[in-house]
Order: structure tokens, then sequence, then C-alpha cells
């Protein structure tokens, strides 16, 4: 009896230490970390420093796929293609998705009904809507060039994907129309945890509106605001099934993205080592992205209406 | 079954149709009967897996499945197949090359089989049958499947023909009685078609099947190459570039938009009535024929094909999509295997399966020219002569990671529509898609 006690009671004795217990119960959480964030992350990341090909495993090549991707005019298009696209579109979510947030915060008649239909495009499914969008796009069939034709407002249809500008702008409204509401019910749920008596504090010391806004509002909005740019960059800076539904890349390479080039190179194509490298090349970007909102957007003086230093 | 006794072989029969009478059929070749001594007697026990690329038409994969049961029924064997889509299956059976675990059999497309010809069961003995029986494969499917000119390391099913498609009344309109047989004759008819306001439409955004097709046709037909036989890349020649500045040419009298064209494009528009000629597999036609739409039917009784017209260099050089049959070594029941495959291959099988997908596909052996699909309907002959007047993939070179990565990479396809649309010179263009494919033929 003591001989089978003795162990068990140093697991009971161990179990019964708070830091053993809490790293036990970290366990299945990290596992899981592990084995679908950490191994396929670090693989890809290998995966961009050898030659491996789909169905034959690669050499170590150093840094070769990076040095012909930065010669390589496709990726460097792909690059600037992604930078412009992320760039646009976070701008214009962000305006438009802070307006709607207010608005929606004012008390409309049936505004419950207004923020649930508001969320409507961010709940379709994203191969969805882009099969819609392709043929409000369609060269031939679309709804815009032929509303526009019968009004007689224009005289021939609009290429909206055959020319490469009109194709990088009509794929980013396409993108924003879906990622506003993410922007603005998030913020608007920010909103709602400012405490109205602010507003009747500014109010009383005779603020105009933009006052209230520019020294209320904004400051006590900046974490929100943070974290919703940062996921919304994240999210548009590696879309990718908008464009493979509209584009494919194309006219002419003018809309592939980092994300859609990495994707044709090693899956179609077969050259793993080199998709792996453009999807690695992506993450600096992304970090970046996240450094900025952290560091930029997270600061304490701004937050309680100060100036930094 | 050597080399030299099918060369022998072929030179007697060849001989004897000529001194009998052209046009014999098949089923009068005397080798016929030796030939059918040959069968793979399945492992006991044995069980199947095939994954195949998803049917374009519903016939293909009902009639697939009838034979299928037809041979479960005979040999007791369980087959389980599986459909992905074709652009799915490749990567697939490349991984399942590699892990050397996954279905017995696939049928897959393009140089699929030149990625890793080691991993696949040696299939001679099974084609060397089939090619005597059936009138012999194509000689295009040699590069795809027999690359030492000796060992077959699949079967080759057949291709999705591509001709071109256009409305035979609009082309009388433009004042062509006949369809034109030449390049010249095509942009001639294209300038007449745009001037009556029937203009034609090619796709020239990263459409997979439709872009691929013509662009590569339109550089062969002049002479021009992505590589030469060395595997040297070649694009940047003077052929290339007349051909470049034949696509600037024919570019003004298509339907606006065609640069972002994906495959459904051309179908969608041409239906419509919005342009009178395009290049497609017969889906059109049959869309057009089985359509309840009036109108659309109309358009079905006007649809004419005709095979891509020939360049300077004075050959057929279509581009198709090819279809291949692969054993992998790894199957337990390689012997089943291949029964299944020469049983799918016999005329019983294979002539209900080629008139259910409707013309669909071009089988790889010749006496398959005589099914009644091609004929009953003239309009459906042109796409008989698809494996005939092919040029494979990867030409002038041999097939492997670096052809297959520059056709997905649409290297041909961009050059032609940054040529064609004028963002480009031709000969820029021609330059850029050298320095492009050089890398994936890693100079």
């Amino acid at each position: 009896m003591t001989v089978i006690a003795k162990p068990s009671s140093a697991l009971s004795r161990a179990l019964d230490d708070r830091t053993v217990l809490g790293l036990l119960f970290m366990v299945p959480a990290a596992a899981l970390l592990l084995l679908f964030l950490t191994y396929p992350l670090g693989l890809g990341t290998y995966l961009g420093f050898t030659d491996a090909k789909i169905g034959r495993a690669g050499e170590w090549v150093g840094l070769e796929n990076y040095k012909f991707l930065w010669s390589d005019a496709v990726t460097r298009l792909a690059l600037f293609n992604t930078l412009f696209y992320t760039a646009v579109a976070s701008v214009i979510k962000f305006v438009l998705g802070l307006w709607l947030a207010l608005l929606l915060n004012k008390h409309l008649p049936l505004k419950s009904f207004f923020r649930a239909i508001v969320l409507l495009p961010f709940i379709v499914p994203t191969a969805l809507s882009a099969i819609a969008f392709w043929w409000i796009y369609d060269s031939q069939f679309s709804i815009i060039s032929w509303a526009l034709m019968r009004m007689g407002l224009i005289h021939q249809y609009i290429d909206f994907l055959g020319n490469p500008w009109h194709a990088r702008f009509s794929t980013i409204a396409a993108n924003i129309w879906r990622g506003v509401p993410f922007v603005a019910i998030t913020l608007l749920a920010g909103l709602q945890t400012i405490s109205p008596s602010y507003y009747e504090a500014a109010s009383l010391d005779g603020a105009t509106p933009w006052q209230q806004f520019r020294h209320v509002t904004l400051p006590l909005l900046t974490p929100i605001i943070a974290v919703v740019m940062t996921f919304s960059v994240l999210f548009t800076f590696t879309d990718f099934q908008l464009i493979y539904v509209l584009t494919r890349g194309g006219p002419l390479n003018a809309t592939h993205l980092m994300a859609t080039l990495s994707f044709q190179r090693a899956i179609p194509g077969g050259n793993l080592g080199e998709g792996a490298a453009i999807a690695t090349a992506m993450v600096p970007f992304l970090l970046a992205a996240i450094m900025v909102s952290y560091f930029g957007l997270q600061r304490r003086a701004w937050q309680q209406g100060g100036t930094d230093r | 079954m050597s080399d030299i006794k099918r060369r022998n072989f072929l030179k007697a029969t060849a001989g004897v149709a000529a001194g009998a009478a052209l046009g014999t059929g098949s089923a009068l070749f005397p080798a016929s009967a030796a030939a059918q001594q040959v069968t793979f007697t399945p492992e006991k026990g044995a069980k199947l897996r095939v994954l195949r690329w998803s049917r374009f038409v519903q016939g293909d994969i009902d009639q697939y499945m009838v034979n299928v049961k037809k041979f479960s029924a005979k040999y007791g064997i369980e087959v389980r197949v599986d459909n992905e889509g074709w652009e799915d299956v490749r990567p697939k059976a490349a991984v399942a090359a590699n892990v050397g675990a996954g279905p017995d059999i696939i049928l897959s497309t393009n140089d699929d089989a030149n990625l890793y010809p080691d991993k696949l069961v040696d299939v001679t003995d099974v084609c060397t049958y089939l090619d005597k029986k059936y009138g012999g494969f194509y000689p295009v499917c040699d590069p795809y499947l027999r690359p030492d000119g000796k060992k077959w390391i699949g079967v080759p099913l057949g291709v999705a023909g591509v001709c071109l498609v256009y409305r035979d009344s609009h082309m009388k309109a433009a004042g062509f009685d006949k369809f034109p047989r030449d390049t010249d004759g095509l942009l001639k008819l294209c300038k007449a078609l745009k001037e009556k306001g029937t203009p034609s439409g090619f796709a020239l955004g990263n459409a997979t099947g439709d872009a691929n097709t013509w662009c590569n046709w339109l550089v062969w037909a002049f002479g021009g190459a992505l590589v030469d036989k060395s595997n040297k890349v070649v694009i940047d020649s003077p052929e290339t570039v007349k051909a470049l500045e034949y696509a600037k040419e024919l570019y003004p009298t298509f339907a606006p938009g065609t640069l972002s064209w994906l495959d459904p494009n051309n179908n969608k528009a041409f239906l419509d009535g919005q342009i009178s000629l395009t290049n497609n597999g017969i889906s059109i036609y049959y869309a057009a024929k089985n359509s309840a739409d009036p109108k659309v039917k109309e358009i079905a009784a006007d649809i004419q094909h005709a095979n891509m017209p020939i360049g300077p260099i004075g050959r057929p050089t279509e581009f198709q999509l090819f279809f291949n049959q692969l054993i992998f070594k790894y199957t337990k029941y390689p012997k089943a295997a291949k029964e299944y495959l020469r049983f799918m291959m016999e005329a019983d099988q294979m002539n209900p399966w080629v008139e259910a997908s409707i013309g669909y596909v071009t089988p790889a052996l010749r006496a398959y020219e005589k099914n009644p699909i091609w004929t009953s309907d003239p309009k459906n002959t042109p796409y008989r002569d698809s494996m005939k007047n092919m040029v494979p993939s990867g030409y002038a070179g041999k097939m492997g990671y670096a052809s297959a990565g520059a056709l997905a990479d649409f290297i041909v396809v961009n050059m032609v529509a940054e040529a064609a649309s004028g963002s480009k010179t031709p000969k820029e263009a021609a330059e850029r898609a050298q320095k492009r494919a050089e890398r994936y033929y890693k100079v």
C-alpha cells in the first residue's frame, strides 16, 4: 500500500501546485497552436528556402527564391498591387466604417434592424459575393453598364475588369463593400462603451459637435480603432478569394496579390518553394502593420486627450 | 512486346490496308485476334480507388459509372470513383505519387505523368495491346506518356478538343462562304465581323482553358515556341514577334473586355449573341441545343465549328487539354488496375462513353474516329480531329516541372495579351516572356 501510495501522493502534491496545474491546463491549447499554427508557419518558412516542388521534397537553396522574386517583374507588380489594394481599401473602409458607426450610434427609428442589416455583406460567404460582383463587373452583362446605357449616360459598356486600373479599383470597391460592416459594427461597439457623461460635460463646456468628436470620441475610440484596423489591414493584405473569383490576377497581372500569386506559383504551377517564399515575404509587411497600430495608436497620452512629447 | 515487333506490325498492316482499301475498319486487322489474348488476371480480393476530373458534361459521368458497374459485375472488384475539379487533381496526384499512398488510378491532365515517371506502373503491355487493336494511338500521345519512345507510363485517354465556334449566318453576312483555313483568312473574317457589328471574342485573361489553347496555337502557328528540342528557351524569336503582331491586329476586332475574360465569359457572351466567333470545347453548342429558350435554340441551329486555322508554318498547331490515366506503383493491385484501364478503353465501353460525353472528349485511339457521334451531327466533325491536329504541351521541348510551371504561370497568355492590348510592343512582350520562361527552365 505504502509503496503504491508514494508516487500518487507526489502526483497529487504536484497537482496541488498552482503553477504545475496552470501549465497542465495550458497544454491542450499550446498543443493545438503548435500543431496547427507554429508547425505550418515554420514549415512554410522552411519551404521558402528550398526548391521543393509539389510531390517532390526540395533541397536547401538559401535565399535563391527571394533573389529571384526580387528580380521578377510579376512579383514586384504583385507587391505593388497588394500595397496599393491594402492602403486604399483600408483607408476607405475606415472612413466609411467610422461614418456608418456614428450614424448607427444615433437614435434612429428601426435602429436594431439597420444594425442587423449592415452586417449582411460580412455574413455572405466571400466566394458568393465575389460571384455576384463578377456578374456586376462582367464586360457583357454588367448591370451597372446596362443601367447607365439605358439612362443614356454612357455609350459603351464599362470595361470594369479588362483595363488594369479599372480592374484594380473594381476589386478594391468589392473588397470595401465586404469589409465596411466589420469595421462599422466593431467601432459601434466601441462607441457604446463611451459614457454619455463625457458628452454632457463637453456640451456644458460649449463644445461643438466637431470638438466633441475630436476630443472625446476619437481619443476614447483609439484602442478599438487600433484593433479593428489591424484586423482590417491583415484581412485585406491577405485577400485571396475575391481576386481569384473576379480576375485570377488578370488583366496582365494587374490585380495579382501576393496571396494569389503565391497560390498560382505553388499549387497549379507546382513550385512549392517559390510560392512559400512569396507567402513568407508577406510576413514582414503584416508584422509592420501590427507594430504600427500597436505602438502608434495605443498611446496613453493621446487617449487621455493630451499630446505626445 | 518489343518495339521492333510493333513497328513491323504497323508496316505490315499499313501495307495491307493500302493494298486492300483505305478506310477498312480496325476489326479487320489480322493481328487483333492475337492481341486479344492479352489479359490481366486481377489479384484476388482486389479493390480499386479511382480519382478522376469531374465531368464537363453530365452524360460523361453517368456513362462512366455505368462502365464501372459493368467492370465490378464482371470481375467482382469493388471500384470507388472520386471526382475533383480537373485543376485540383494535379496537386493531389503529385502528392499521392510522393507520399506513396492514395488512389490506385488517377485520371489527370497534361504533363502530369512527366513530373513523377518513376512512380508510375509500366503499362506498355496494355498500351501495345490497345494500340494494335484500335488503329494506334495518335503520335501526340508519345511526349505525354511514352517520353522515351519505348515505355508507356500511362494510358492515354484523349483530349477535350477546342475548335472555333462561329455563327454561320454572321460569317456569310460578313462576305465569307466558307470558313477560312489559314490565319490570314481568319484575320480578314474577324475584321469583317467587327464591321458588321457581330465581333469575335477570345479570352485574354488568366483563363486556364480557353486563353491557353488559343494563345499557344497562335505562337506555334507562326513557328514560334517557348523552348527548342533541348529545352532551351527560344520564345524571343522573330517568329513569335510575327505572331504577336498578328495578335495586335486581331485584338481590335474583338468584343470589348476580352482582357478580363476567364473561361466562362466567351460561353456566356456567345450564347447571348454578343459575339459570333470564339474558341471553345463543344459545350457552347450543346448548351444552346439543349436550351429551353427558343432564342438560344435558334443560335444552336446557326452554330458551326471549324478547326483552328493553319498559320505560316503550314500545319495544324492546335493545343488541347490532354487526359491521361495513371496507375501508381504503390497500388496493391496493379493487375486489376491494368485490367480496369484495358476494359474501359475497349469499344464496348468507350463507344457509349464517347457518345454520352457528346463529343467533349476526343479519344486517343484512331479507331474511335469512326464513332457515329462525329458524323451523326456534322457540326461535331471538327472535334473528331482534335488529337490529329494537336501539338503537345511544352513543345518543342520535353515535358516536366518546367513546362507545367510555365503553363500554369500564363507566360504565353500574358505575352499575347500584353502585345495584343498594346501595353507592350511585341518585341518587349517576347523579351519578357523569355525572361520569365528562363526561370522555369533554369538557364
